[in-house]
């Protein structure tokens, strides 16, 4: 038993919440200072999670196969560099972007042509629900079959389960312009694709983000669990699955790093450019 | 367009045009099973060293033992087989993995709701919760959960949590609950209780500043205003995110079971079948999972249905 870690963990978790509770009562009067402080109360109620984890896991004496302490797995981050940029470059800059990319343009010119369509509109929409909500991760081994084992069989999957997303988001937001609006456009004696481009495809864009949010989360995950069923001795799928058997979850929690690290990033990228194309939505203006 | 109504609009505005889109899924199915199966049976003949016809070489892909794709009667003939012919204990039966499948996902699902809604109260009632625990949930859902699957499962096993139950408890159903369905589920709790949280947060701020105004002027206290007030208010965000969570928590259940060693469950039926070329299988375990989605998706509409009209909020 260390108690001197847990006992340190624990202050700190009571101090980091004393201080959120005196942060969330400031109110400044400059609007930079709400932002960082807005910035600042999750940020120290993450530091102070991963003290107690720390804390814990070595106060308690926790065997690392259990579960390793975060200053054990930071450890291991810096010291493989070369192997998880490998396993990166495998599976998100190969597999995912490619798949991410078919996916959402094969989906989004699917749902402009269904748009066009008003039969396939009523025949297709409820079939693309249907097929969002079903477990298509399950295609996986199958693509992998098809495919091969390499990078190309995690593209196919992560294209299958993007496409339904974009397909049902984009119909939607292309039916999200007003009536009077596009009324308006008619007295202007604009034709179909005039009015595609000026009104519905920007009355469409906060419905094509949240389509592109949902499938980066949904590519990362095919493209991983695609790896379970079969990869070349390298990616990240490849390594979780392998390290877990040999016992070094301190590898496999790095790897869940790098990945929380894509998720988070290309999520955040995804919403900047958002807040650049969708300027005038209510939500960003106030 | 002239707006039908009736029957005759049910049957033009949803039957026609979904039949028509299934029906060409179907017939694309086929065409694809024998493009695909078709070099196989090439090969076969040029082996025999005999030609084969049009007629006969769409008839053999058909009836693959191992086809790249099979055809939808296979996978549906295999469906029959290993459901309704196949006693329902039986380990080759498509009803008993099902069932296992089903079991954690359900599990999970109450698990991952009642985890969402408690949250969901913490973060409506504190000011500090709010602005510290709201922007980690968010971030929780960018990282690929489901590739902590594996190694959740296999660090629960090896912690092997029915140690801690009591002896009286050993060899009965509480063990097998504990120590086979719980790391699954846990899972699948992990991937519903976001959609929920996320949700009710929405649900229980969305009452009108007026109704909370006039909830004040009654002096009503805290949980007089959440009962009456913000709970009712909450309940359809509750049923529309519990349609995304009961999905999501089938695939987490399904996940949970790749890294068992295939043991049993639909997800473990995929495994095997992709370890030993078995497509029917693999196909026939993927059509009986969506048709679980399916079901699972619709009970909770019917439930939605069913509580909005008690509750006079029938659309």
């Amino acid at each position: 038993m260390n108690s001197g870690v847990l006992i340190a963990a624990l202050l700190f978790w009571v101090a980091a919440w004393l201080a959120n509770m005196w942060l969330v009562r400031l109110r400044p009067a400059h609007q930079p200072l709400t932002q960082s402080i807005n910035l600042l109360i999750p940020a120290l109620f993450g530091a102070a999670l991963i003290a107690l984890w720390e804390g814990i896991t070595v106060g308690f004496n926790i065997p690392s196969v259990l579960l390793p302490p975060p200053s054990m797995i930071w450890a291991r981050i810096t010291s493989s560099v070369d192997i998880l940029w490998a396993d990166f470059y495998q599976t998100f800059l190969k597999a995912v972007l490619a798949g991410y990319a078919i996916g959402c343009a094969s989906g989004f010119i699917a749902a402009v042509v269904v748009d066009r369509v008003p039969f396939l509109r009523k025949g297709l929409l409820p079939v693309g629900n249907l097929v969002a909500a079903l477990p298509v991760i399950g295609i996986a081994p199958i693509m992998v079959m098809w495919f091969g084992f390499d990078w190309h069989s995690k593209a196919a999957v992560v294209v299958v389960m993007t496409f339904f997303p974009m397909l049902v988001n984009t119909v939607a937001g292309l039916a999200a312009s007003g009536a009077m609006e596009r009324d308006l456009m008619r007295t202007y004696a604009s034709g179909y694709w005039q009015t595609l481009v000026k009104l519905r495809l920007p009355a469409a864009m906060p419905f094509i983000f949240n389509a592109l949010k949902i499938n980066s989360t949904l590519a990362l995950i095919g493209a991983i669990v695609a790896e379970f069923f079969g990869t070349p001795i390298v990616g990240m799928g490849f390594r979780i699955s392998t390290e877990v058997g040999r016992m070094n979850i301190d590898m496999v929690w790095a790897e869940i790093f790098v990945a929380a690290l894509a998720g988070s990033l290309s999520y955040g990228l995804l919403a900047l450019i958002e807040r650049a194309v969708t300027f005038w939505h209510p939500s960003y203006r106030s | 367009m002239r707006e039908r109504t009736g029957l005759s609009g049910i049957f033009y505005d949803r039957v026609l045009p979904v039949g028509t889109v299934v029906a060409v899924i179907v017939v694309a199915w086929y065409a694809f099973a024998v493009l695909l199966n078709a070099p196989f049976e090439r090969d076969q003949a040029a082996r025999a060293g005999t030609e084969i016809s049009t007629s006969q070489l769409v008839s053999n892909t058909m009836a693959q033992d191992r086809p790249v794709l099979p055809a939808p009667h296979q996978v549906a003939s295999e469906i029959w087989e290993t459901t309704a012919l196949k006693k329902i204990t039986s380990k080759r039966s498509l009803v008993y993995h099902g069932w296992i499948t089903l079991y954690s996902t359900l599990m999970g699902f109450v698990l991952g709701t009642g985890l969402g809604i408690l949250l969901a109260v913490l973060i409506v009632h504190s000011n500090i919760l709010d602005k510290s625990l709201m922007p980690w949930i968010i971030t929780s859902q960018t990282i690929p959960i489901l590739a902590i699957a594996p190694m959740l499962i296999v660090v629960l096993n090896a912690i092997d949590l029915s140690r801690f139950l009591p002896d009286a408890l050993a060899g009965t159903h509480v063990e097998y609950i504990v120590k086979d369905v719980l790391p699954k589920a846990l899972i699948s709790a992990y991937l519903s209780f976001f959609p929920v949280a996320v949700g009710m947060v929405k649900g229980l701020r969305s009452p009108d500043v007026m109704h909370l105004d006039l909830m004040r002027t009654y002096n009503s206290s805290r949980s007089q205003v959440f009962w009456k007030l913000r709970w009712p208010s909450a309940v359809p965000f509750l049923f529309t995110s519990m349609k995304v969570a009961v999905a999501i928590s089938l695939v987490g259940a399904i996940v949970g079971e790749l890294p068992t060693g295939a043991v049993a469950g639909l997800g473990a039926r995929l495994l095997t079948g992709s370890y030993y070329g078995q497509t029917i299988q693999i196909w026939s375990a993927l059509v009986s999972a969506a048709v679980l989605a399916a079901m699972l998706v619709m009970l909770v509409d019917l439930s939605s249905r069913i509580v909005m009209n008690r509750m006079g909020m029938a659309r």
